[in-house]
């Protein structure tokens, strides 16, 4: 939903970052309001997950230059669970499996970091149970899930499930879903976007990375960019992703070379 | 020069590793009791080979010192600390108690106590058949425990037997022994509390021979603090098709040193062992374990895991012996460990001695810090690193933990190995 008087939640100016010593961003810029829905469309290498990562705090990334506001304030200060607690969400593309440590734990402790920092009250065992199966049914998962160790032994499937149902307890205000669509079956992903199309409302934006058109099939953004060479090249509305689909990423390349040659 | 000097420490070593052993036997009461022969032996024995050396390759890594620094004596019976109440279903007995730690309480259905003369016949059994009746630690356990708590298990015992001891205070030292005939299909779950603070001495001795289709499940919590120090030996014969689950979890000694020895008699018997142990602080944490397959068709799932932060040292040596009549044999060694300082130590090493060549046999060892990515995903849920960390350690432990009695739960081993309480 695009809203011309809609709050600026991410402004992202001429970011650049590099992974050891290997140029990765070369210049990213992105505005986001609040209602807003955007997707990044790329190849693969074409840096679209490093922007996720490094919008995260990953602590591979280096920012050489370029500034990131969230909400007004520098976002690239702030230590990635600061990010976190202030609303910013990333949904990994490979969530990882955490042995031993109980999925209900993990969402306890980390609603809580978020519920304090919104001033809200810590949740106890009750009632974080009580609202950790009403949010369950955002992404009709089975609450035995809760018991077992984070991600560990979930199929692809799954581990995307458990992260939506993170971002249903955290209430982001920005949401980056890296790759959510990869490894789902129909089924799965129609339940998965469902999950966010629930979520999303005129207060909080929605960052959806992603390789093809499907998801978008689904969730339905209101701005398309597409990413290739650590940069924007083009951004448009929903229609960019079907020319993509049309016309596959080659006159993408060709247009990369020519900025580079410039 | 440089030889005559090295020779002369050493000589002056050995000369401090006697007199240790020479004044701890002095201050040991005269032998007496039901074991006093064994009192005996085990004091000549002492008398003869003082202290291990780190020249013995299975010394290499422990250093004696912690032990050397203690000046232990028997102490009369203990006191009771504010333990938790035992879990419903587990009958616990308190070992340190005055006069008979049986008084007043009645065993289980399925448990009886051996008789003098079984005790004789059985006692140090186990030991011989493990090759271990000459080592060291048990020597030391043997020239100084007073009693043996030794049973029968002729059926199912459907309780925990809880088994606590306490070596509180200075000087103090606390040798337990144990003694398990566990009959043909019969079955015990056993959980060991083993506590010391000060500085203490603990030895413990555990001898099981587990008869055919028997199972055996046995859990050791071993909680020290300050400069204590704890010594274990457990030694289990399994007859075919008889169950050894073991799991083994400390942290908080000066100098711990736990020394499982599982010998298959005829091989097709299942042996599981599990352990946890934490080296923080100047501690040195170290198993000694080794499973021998005398016939074919044996398994063996071993894990080991381990923590070493600030100065301290983990040592793991897990030796298996699979000689030609154990074809068949599937056994597989993993010891993982985490390294969390920068002058922390890690040191493991399988021993796999395969003679069998129809087996299999695999083994892993893996020494790491904190993986980044997940530190990072949990940070990005709006933890802390501190609190990442922290939850990535207990997840860490909780793989072994959860594998004790459940009648470990009320002494919640996961907070005390962790320093949370």
């Amino acid at each position: 939903m695009i809203r011309p008087d809609a709050d600026t939640l991410l402004e992202i100016v001429d970011l650049q970052a590099r992974v050891e010593d290997k140029p990765i961003l070369k210049g990213v810029n992105l505005t986001i309001k609040a209602g807003e829905i955007h997707a990044v469309m790329g190849r693969n290498g074409s840096g679209k997950s490093t922007l996720s990562k490094v919008l995260a705090g990953h602590p591979a990334y280096t920012v050489t230059g370029g500034s990131v506001l969230y909400r007004g304030a520098n976002l690239l200060d702030l230590e990635p669970e600061q990010r976190a607690r202030l609303g910013l969400f990333l949904g990994f593309q490979y969530p990882v499996e955490i042995p031993g440590v109980s999925n209900l734990e993990f969402l306890r402790v980390s609603t809580n970091a978020r519920r304090g920092e919104k001033g809200e009250e810590e949740l106890d065992t009750f009632a974080f149970e009580d609202l950790v199966r009403e949010r369950l049914q955002v992404v009709q998962m089975d609450p035995a899930f809760l018991e077992r160790s984070v991600n560990e032994g979930f199929s692809g499937g799954e581990k995307k499930r458990n992260e939506i149902l993170q971002m249903a307890l955290l209430d982001p205000l920005v949401a980056i879903l890296d790759e959510t669509d990869s490894g789902l079956d129909i089924d799965a992903l129609r339940i998965v976007a469902g999950g966010v199309n629930h979520l999303a409302s005129p207060d909080n934006a929605t960052l959806l990375i992603t390789h093809y058109q499907r998801l978008l099939d689904v969730i339905t953004p209101d701005y398309v960019h597409v990413m290739a060479g650590g940069r924007i090249l083009r951004t448009g509305g929903k229609e960019l992703a079907l020319e993509l689909e049309d016309r596959g990423y080659d006159w993408v390349d060709q247009e990369l070379a020519v900025l580079e040659v410039v | 020069m440089v030889a005559a000097m090295s020779n002369s420490a050493s000589n002056s070593a050995a000369l401090a590793a006697s007199s240790w052993v020479t004044n701890f036997l002095e201050r040991l009461p005269a032998p007496a009791g039901e074991l006093e022969a064994v009192q005996w032996r085990g004091r000549e024995a002492l008398s003869r080979q003082p202290l291990p050396t780190r020249r013995q390759e299975d010394w290499r890594f422990t250093d004696l010192a912690p032990l050397t620094a203690l000046t232990p004596a028997l102490a009369a019976a203990g006191e009771q600390g504010s333990w938790p109440a035992p879990a419903a279903g587990a009958v616990r007995l308190w070992l340190d108690a005055p006069g008979d730690p049986l008084a007043g309480q009645s065993l289980p259905a399925g448990l009886s106590l051996l008789d003098a003369d079984e005790v004789q016949q059985a006692l140090g059994h186990t030991l011989a058949a493990c090759n271990c009746e000459q080592h060291w630690p048990v020597e030391l356990n043997q020239a100084s425990a007073p009693r043996v708590l030794a049973l029968r298990v002729s059926a199912v015992v459907a309780p925990t037997l809880e088994l606590v001891s306490q070596a509180a205070g200075d000087d103090v030292m606390r040798p337990v022994r144990v003694l398990l005939l566990l009959e043909e299909k019969a079955s015990l779950e056993l959980l060991q509390v083993q506590l010391g603070s000060g500085s203490s001495l603990t030895s413990l001795v555990i001898e099981a021979h587990l008869g055919r289709e028997s199972t055996l499940r046995h859990g050791l919590l071993a909680l020290g603090e300050g400069p204590a120090c704890f010594f274990g030996h457990l030694a289990v014969e399994q007859e075919p098709r008889s169950l050894l689950e073991s799991v083994w979890a400390s942290h908080g000694w000066a100098l711990s040193r736990f020394e499982p020895r599982v010998v298959q008699a005829d091989g097709e018997a299942t042996t599981s062992l599990k352990a946890l142990q934490l080296a923080d602080g100047q501690q040195l944490a170290d198993t000694h374990s080794r499973v021998e397959f005398r016939g074919p068709e044996g398994q063996l799932d071993q894990l080991h895991k381990a923590i070493a932060d600030d100065r301290g040292r983990s040592v793991f040596n897990g030796a298996v012996k699979v000689p030609r009549a154990a074809q068949r044999t599937n056994a597989s060694q993993l010891s993982r460990n985490l390294l969390l300082s920068n002058q922390a130590r890690i040191d493991t090493k399988p021993e796999l001695e395969i003679v069998a060549d129809d087996v299999r046999c695999a083994h892993g060892a893996t020494v790491s810090r904190l993986q980044t990515d997940e530190l990072f995903y949990l940070q990005s849920r709006g933890l802390s690193a501190a609190v990442a960390a922290g939850l990535l350690k207990r997840g860490f432990c909780e793989e072994v933990l959860r594998a004790l009695p459940a009648a470990a739960a009320p002494w919640r081993p996961l907070q005390r190995l962790l320093g949370e309480t």
